[in-house]
């Protein structure tokens, strides 16, 4: 493995239930979550990996579609599906979610149409979906500028402890926020403010760090000599560190998180330590900062053929595992063709929502660009 | 910059070449590293991976790990630092990766950087520079378009520069570096892949100079960065239909070289200016309302801006109707004769 990337890792710290091979193995660190992991049946076990399946043929899907030019850009969560399903199944119905721009699995989730995500990508929309529509789980837009979105969920958690919804001790009405930024993020100052002011306020939040070991082209070694999730403590955060490609742990410390904020023990934080297995983006070339032996040991701890083995291992035959696939080439298959779909943007469209009322500086642009748009057209007639 | 010897970079013949401006960057880079030490480059991605625009591609290899820094990603922390090493006597280059991550670097770049040199007595030089990518044309997505250059013209003790073609950007990037002050150094990034003549002998105009980019006696159109190309665009569609237009490349967005471009106004008695930004308050409007004081008798027309709409920068899919094109500066160069 290239220097700075997990050698700082110490394996007697991390929660992890599943070993790279689906074998059941708690490490140490995940005894104290083994309660919360045992509430799951085979219903539940299986919609986790059934989650996890199908995101990862979008993801596909959606860079398949970059390349033959349906979209500007995409960044795939390939790797770290496990993080995000785990740790969005984890959160109630009533909490609120505060992605970055890599939480397809999440959005997913959390009922977000993926179309609505592809929509960002091809320049349709500077955010495909309203947080305010119930279809969309509380699920906040997408924010590109790194970090930033970490306040804004500190700021939310605020809000539910002045408004007494959290720490009521009814669990069905208690509610908490997830945010999630990255390892390159997490060098951010407004990551820092957002502990200062969530430890202040003692602001139900969960902060889960997905660390996926690069920022761009920079190793997480770059941002912090320490482990990540130690960092927290500092703020008088409690933290834990998770293995991210075992969906089980990361379900379990997201799960015990969510509950402590949500009964008004105040903020947690969870590094949640996985990979990205593609580029950063469909711009990005890895070739130029990381090696082959590298992405390989990594492909090695998938987080999906993890736990198809431990399902499979628990019983889950040829025909569920066809279902599954099946379901997820649909999925993916909708997809393409909604997105080709799509409709396209018009001049209007440049002035809308700029305020929440009509100014007449803004309409006057409007007029002069459709009068002066209209004229090539009489000229071409 | 008076006084500054410019040798050849490990002997070469003088030769001009063509190439992009993101090639010339990098070997204006190159050269003001090798001929001073104590020039550092910091940003994110720019060592191994070149830059995300490969701007400082293959610096890394050359100069080592010292040279070329590969920060934490923390705009306001690579821009603080920068000023802490200038304190200390280095040239620090600093890449923000795109024009719409800048801000979280605002603080440190407008009320402790551009104030330094004030507040500081004048005895001590704060050499930083700021490359930021800017501008649209390249259909990116939020955050990857945006002009942000009126925040740091407004702000003084910044120089606010933008190249318009690889032989500026070239000899611009050198003279920034050796510049005492800050500069702000704005790359148009539609314009880092075409390519043009670069001559690495002649140094091209100082830093702060206008620059006549296109004569012509009708109509004096101006601007900076990707408008320039298509100001000289315009201006060849114009000349076919029988109206020659003076280009003017205003290069330093502040401080202004207001010569040439007043000396071209009082000739054409009309002007145009063409700008990415919004138009609100803006460099065209400055640039304008001080032509129109200084120009008023040699008017035949108002002085005409053409930006973008008062509007945050649109989803990519409507980016054409936002940014003005040739079409619309021509639209402007018709009703500036029209009066
Ligand atoms: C403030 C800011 N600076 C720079 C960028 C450009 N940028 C986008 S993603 C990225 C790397 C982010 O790494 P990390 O936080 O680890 O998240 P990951 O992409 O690995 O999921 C950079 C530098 C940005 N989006 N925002």
């Amino acid at each position: 493995m290239t220097a700075g990337t997990r050698d700082i890792y110490d394996d007697t710290a991390i929660v992890r239930f599943l070993d790279a091979d689906g074998t059941w193995a708690p490490t140490p660190a995940a005894e104290p979550y083994l309660d919360a992991i045992k509430s799951l049946d085979d219903d539940d076990l299986q919609t986790l990996h059934r989650d996890m399946a199908v995101i990862r043929a979008i993801d596909e899907q959606a860079t398949n579609l970059q390349r033959q030019g349906q979209l500007a850009l995409w960044p795939s969560a390939q790797g770290q599906e496990a993080a995000q399903v785990g740790s969005a199944r984890a959160a109630r119905a009533q909490d609120h979610l505060f992605p970055s721009y890599r939480e397809h699995a999440v959005a997913r989730v959390r009922g977000v149409d993926p179309v609505d995500i592809l929509k960002q990508m091809r320049g349709l929309s500077h955010a495909g979906w309203d947080p305010t529509d119930p279809k969309n789980g509380n699920t906040h837009i997408y924010t590109l500028v790194l970090g930033a979105q970490t306040l804004h969920a500190t700021g939310r958690a605020m809000g539910l402890r002045f408004d007494a919804k959290c720490g009521s001790g009814d669990p069905d009405r208690d509610e908490a926020v997830i945010v999630y930024y990255g390892d390159g993020a997490s060098s951010q100052g407004d990551v820092h403010e957002a502990m200062v002011f969530a430890a202040s306020y003692r602001a139900p939040v969960v902060f889960f760090l997905q660390n996926n070991q690069w920022a761009i082209s920079v190793p997480v070694s770059t941002q912090s000599p320490v482990p990540l999730y130690q960092r927290s403590a500092g703020y008088g955060i409690p933290s834990v560190q998770v293995d991210g490609n075992d969906v089980l742990a990361s379900y379990a410390v997201s799960r015990v998180a969510l509950d402590r904020a949500r009964a008004g023990e105040g903020p947690q934080a969870i590094e949640a330590v996985t990979y990205r297995l593609a580029p950063h983006t469909t711009s990005d070339d890895p070739t130029k900062y990381r090696s082959r032996d590298e992405e390989a040991g990594w492909a090695h701890r998938d987080p999906i053929v993890r736990m198809r083995a431990y399902l499979r291992d628990r019983g889950a035959g040829d025909e569920y595992f066809a279902a599954v696939d099946e379901e997820a080439a649909e999925a993916a298959d909708d997809v393409r063709v909604r997105t080709a779909a799509l409709g396209s943007l018009g001049p209007d469209d440049l002035f809308r929502n700029v305020y929440s009322q009509v100014e007449e500086a803004l309409e006057e642009q409007r007029r002069w660009l459709a009068e002066y748009e209209s004229s090539f057209e009489e000229n071409l007639s | 910059m008076a006084g500054r010897v410019r040798e050849l970079v490990r002997g070469e013949p003088v030769v001009t070449r063509n190439m992009p401006m993101g090639r010339a960057l990098n070997e204006g880079l190159r050269r003001a590293m090798t001929e001073d030490s104590r020039v550092l480059l910091m940003g994110e991605d720019i060592g191994k991976l070149g830059g995300v625009f490969r701007v400082t591609e293959g610096l890394q290899a050359e100069f080592g790990e010292d040279r070329v820094l590969d920060t934490p990603l923390a705009e306001s922390g690579i821009v603080g630092t920068a000023i802490g090493l200038a304190l200390g006597g280095f040239r620090p280059v600093v890449e923000i990766q795109f024009d719409g991550f800048v801000y979280p670097a605002f603080d440190q770049i407008t009320s402790q950087l551009a104030k330094l040199t004030y507040r500081l007595g004048g005895n001590t030089p704060l050499p930083v520079v700021i490359r930021i990518p800017y501008g649209g044309h390249i259909r990116s997505i939020e955050h990857h378009q945006e002009s942000p250059e009126t925040y740091f013209a407004h702000t003084p003790g910044l120089r606010v520069v933008s190249p318009a073609t690889p032989n500026d950007a070239y000899w611009m990037i050198q003279d920034a570096i050796a510049s005492p002050d800050p500069v702000v150094f704005l790359e148009p990034k539609s314009r880092y892949w075409p390519k043009g003549d670069v001559d690495t002998s002649v140094p091209a105009g100082p830093l702060h100079a206008s620059r006549i980019a296109r004569p012509g006696s009708d109509v004096t159109l101006a601007g900076h960065g990707a408008m320039v190309t298509t100001l000289l665009d315009a201006a060849a569609v114009a000349e076919a239909e029988g109206t020659t237009c003076e280009v003017i490349d205003i290069r330093s967005l502040s401080p202004v070289d207001y010569g040439p471009l007043l000396e071209s106004v009082r000739r054409t008695g009309r002007m145009v200016y063409a700008q990415e930004a919004p138009g609100f308050t803006s460099v065209g409007s400055e640039i304008a309302a001080t032509v129109m004081e200084h120009c008023f008798y040699s008017l035949q027309a108002p002085v005409l801006r053409v930006s973008a709409f008062d509007t945050p920068f649109p989803p990519a899919d409507i980016e054409a109707h936002y940014l003005p094109d040739v079409d619309r500066v021509l639209e402007a160069v018709d009703r500036a004769l029209r009066y």
